[in-house]
């Protein structure tokens, strides 16, 4: 009977504690977005976070969208020519990229790359008092720490989104076109038919504002709430990945329901 | 004359709890304007908490904490802000923003709180690393410092606003010995050439007997002693005497409390 009670209790308490966690997630969200930005120092902040979020992202959402490009022309490509219909590998890559694999693989890939990034850093300041140290200067650390790096990578995706798209794009039709001798015109003719400017990228694009949304804000949460010990971050810079991977899976499916489902 | 003619911070019933044990229960102090107070006890007695409660960065359970007037636990977010322009505190580990160098981490807290031009927040920054003896070390990365140092330029950025009261957290822990002297001597100097009141945290007893006007001792949820350094070096209880001379043991127990030591080790047959 004790132990019932007690696991009752524990069981309880965590979901309490998540609770408690996904309320101060949110206030310290409020707090950065809400905060009235001073345009003399909060750009050059935001610059410098654009520079560390989204260019230092380029080399691997660049890379990574040329193979996956490649891949999906070559897999359509040996499906496709069983049917004759190898002229739609271009609509074939063109729409699985932009409706689907570039918003959840650039934010996969951002979670991994620059969101474990943010909370490592974020929670090292932590550790090392350098917020306590900015909040007894009177300086709000949500303002200057959270708030740019939340904006940037919120800049960022959509834009690393785009480019996975167009270089995914260049990568099947280097292999579609290039080496496996599809028709360019109609390689590039059915793409330009089928892919529709607002059901197709705006879609897209949103899903990847979206996944930008929710990929920061785990992360500087994570890193702004972390332990301060070296234990600590490390299991925040995991949290942010596990969390903002499957939070981004989770949602791309609510996500399609919703803009290509009959709902 | 009486140390408490001018106070700056007047603490009264101060209650604070971690979980279900009391850091502090009902406690009162109060801390002279222009004077170097310290705060001493054994670890874990709640010092650095004592300070991030007057910092604002705890709040504690019941009680206030009267700054100039300021009800600090009971301020709004801006208004704690604007309050700690006030202060400056010296962190244990310093603290320094490792992405600035030694001169924009003490040009840091003139360029968000002051619209004062460049030129002179140079000479001001300037002025204060020459303080602390590091104008020379103005250029580099705080990762490049030792950690004297680096306290150092923690000091000087505490000080860069001239605040009216100055915070030290275990200011010479882990310091060697010349570094431990320096800043014994910046300390009590800074304190006496800027007039600001100044508040040391520390378990090294001899530094702090040495440079502080005044001393509490806390331990056990309140202060159990408080005094001129002469005053207490006098005093008879047997628990500030164990620590003001460093004994091992005595009311405070070297053992952390356990099962019978025969027993235990007979367990394991």
């Amino acid at each position: 009977m004790y132990s019932v009670t007690a696991n009752l209790a524990s069981l309880g308490r965590s979901a309490m504690g998540r609770v408690a966690a996904i309320g101060r997630a949110g206030m310290v969200l409020m707090q950065a977005v809400i905060a009235r930005p001073d345009p003399l120092t909060s750009f050059p902040l935001l610059v410098r976070q654009l520079y560390s979020v989204g260019v230092l992202s380029m080399v691997i959402i660049i890379v990574s969208g040329l193979f996956i490009g490649m891949v999906l022309a070559l897999q359509g490509y040996t499906i496709l020519v069983d049917y004759g219909t190898e002229q739609a590998v271009g609509q074939m890559v063109a729409l699985s990229l932009v409706r689907e694999l570039a918003p959840v693989v650039t934010a996969l890939l951002f979670a991994g790359r620059a969101g474990s990034a943010l909370t490592a850093e974020i929670g090292l300041m932590k550790t090392t008092e350098q917020l306590s140290s900015m909040e007894m200067i009177g300086v709000d650390p949500l303002r200057r720490i959270i708030a740019p790096r939340f904006w940037a990578g919120l800049i960022c995706l959509p834009i690393l989104t785009m480019i996975f798209s167009a270089v995914g794009i260049w990568g099947g039709m280097l292999v579609g076109v290039d080496w496996l001798g599809i028709y360019e015109g109609s390689f590039w003719a059915n793409m330009q038919n089928s892919v529709d400017f607002f059901d197709d990228v705006v879609n897209g694009l949103i899903k990847s504002l979206v996944f930008g949304v929710v990929v920061t804000w785990v992360a500087v949460f994570q890193g702004y709430d972390s332990v301060p010990t070296s234990e600590g971050i490390s299991q925040a810079t995991t949290k942010t990945v596990v969390y903002s991977s499957l939070a981004v899976l989770g949602l791309d499916f609510i996500l399609t329901a919703l803009m290509f489902g009959d709902l | 004359m009486d140390f408490f003619d001018d106070i700056i911070i007047d603490i009264k019933q101060l209650t604070f709890s971690r979980g279900d044990r009391y850091i502090f229960k009902d406690m009162d102090m109060r801390i002279p304007r222009g004077k170097v107070t310290g705060i001493m006890g054994p670890s874990g007695t709640g010092k650095t908490t004592l300070l991030k409660i007057i910092g604002g960065q705890l709040k504690p359970d019941s009680g206030s904490i009267l700054l100039d007037g300021d009800d600090i636990p009971h301020l709004g977010r801006t208004e704690l802000f604007n309050v700690r322009e006030k202060m400056g505190m010296l962190f244990q580990s310093g603290a320094l923003f490792t992405d600035m160098s030694v001169f924009e981490n003490v040009a840091f807290p003139l360029r968000v709180h002051t619209k004062l031009p460049g030129d002179m927040i140079r000479d001001i920054v300037l002025m204060k690393l020459q303080a602390v003896g590091l104008r020379g070390a103005s250029e580099l990365m705080p990762s490049e410092l030792s950690g004297g140092m680096g306290r150092r330029v923690a000091l000087a950025r505490a000080i860069s606003l001239d605040p009216a009261l100055v915070m030290y957290d275990e200011p010479f822990t882990g310091q060697d010995p010349i570094a431990m002297g320096v800043l014994v001597n910046l300390i009590k100097k800074l304190n006496q050439a800027l007039g600001h009141s100044s508040i040391i945290v520390s378990h090294d007893i001899k530094e702090t007997l040495s440079i502080a006007d005044y001393i509490y001792i806390i331990a056990d949820g309140g202060v159990i002693a408080h005094g001129t350094p002469a005053q207490l070096e006098q005093n008879d209880s047997e628990q500030v005497q164990q620590f003001m001379k460093g004994l091992p043991d005595g009311p405070v127990p070297f053992h952390f409390p356990a099962n019978d030591y025969e027993t235990d080790l007979m367990e394991g047959r």
